[in-house]
């Protein structure tokens, strides 16, 4: 359990220090690569919690494909491969006052309603959700929500194609 | 391992995200943030999932990962669209339906 706590200290400290460079770096290059390092944060998260298929999935389709899809539009909107000044609006202390609130709110929310979750508001590991549990799902009960995702897919793929064709 | 590290790590990156939303006027960069807010989401659903001993959760989880791909992949085609008419990402300057 300590080697769990040190592992989610250090995923955790990443995470954040990543996604705060994210929000604030002036190169979009950089931008997209620190999204890949949060991702990839998310993804030791996943196994820390012992859901090792979500882990898999997360690092195929974000780090693979949608990291890869947002560089491929960096280079295709011709933003400047390196500093570039001119990418935050003059909202932005608005901006941070907003995101410090909500963070005040859902964080003191949090605190005081899941410090003692079930007892001792520790996560048990005891039932290790294997895939074939998760499988059993989705080809079961959620059954037709899946098919719903997948149509979902297919009318964004053709969205996508009509918005951005050129004719 | 306590539930509510998971739920406070999950608050402090969706808060950044919604940091970058509203403060970044590049449109790929938007679309970044809002990768991060989803993100936040399924830790929260997994978090979740492992605490309560059942992997709901992580189909919830499986099912937000196929939104936010199929978002992304419409999101930059608008991107790209915003780009080819005005020659820039500036969302600031997208502003045809201001009063």
């Amino acid at each position: 359990m300590i080697a769990q706590q040190i592992a989610f200290g250090i995923l955790a400290a990443t995470m954040v220090l990543a996604s705060l460079r994210l929000v604030t770096t002036k190169n979009v290059v950089h931008a997209g690569l620190l999204l890949a390092v949060v991702l990839g944060g998310a993804a030791g998260i996943f196994v820390l919690l012992a859901a090792e298929y979500v882990a898999v999935v997360q690092i195929l389709v974000y780090i693979g494909a949608v990291v890869v899809i947002l560089l491929f539009g960096t280079m295709l909107t011709r933003a400047r491969i390196g500093e570039d000044t001119d990418l935050d609006n003059d909202q932005r202390w608005l901006a941070a006052i907003v995101a410090l609130f909500m963070l005040g709110v859902t964080g003191t929310v949090l605190w005081q309603g899941f410090r003692h979750a079930g007892g001792d508001g520790k996560v048990h590991l005891n039932g290790v959700q294997r895939a074939a549990q998760v499988s059993d799902l989705i080809f079961g009960p959620y059954g037709i929500p899946f098919e719903v995702a997948s149509v979902l897919l297919l009318a964004a793929l053709v969205g996508a194609v009509a918005i951005a064709r050129r004719d | 391992m306590y539930l509510v590290e998971y739920l406070l790590l999950a608050a402090a990156l969706f808060s950044i995200g919604v940091y970058g939303v509203l403060a970044r006027k590049n449109g790929v960069l938007v679309l970044m943030s809002i990768e991060l807010m989803l993100n936040a989401v399924n830790i929260n659903l997994i978090a979740f999932g492992a605490f309560r001993g059942n992997a709901i959760g992580q189909v919830f989880a499986l099912f937000v990962i196929a939104v936010a791909a199929a978002e992304v992949g419409v999101g930059m085609a608008i991107v790209l669209l915003i780009f080819r008419n005005r020659a820039s990402v500036n969302l600031d300057e997208v502003d045809l339906m201001r009063g």
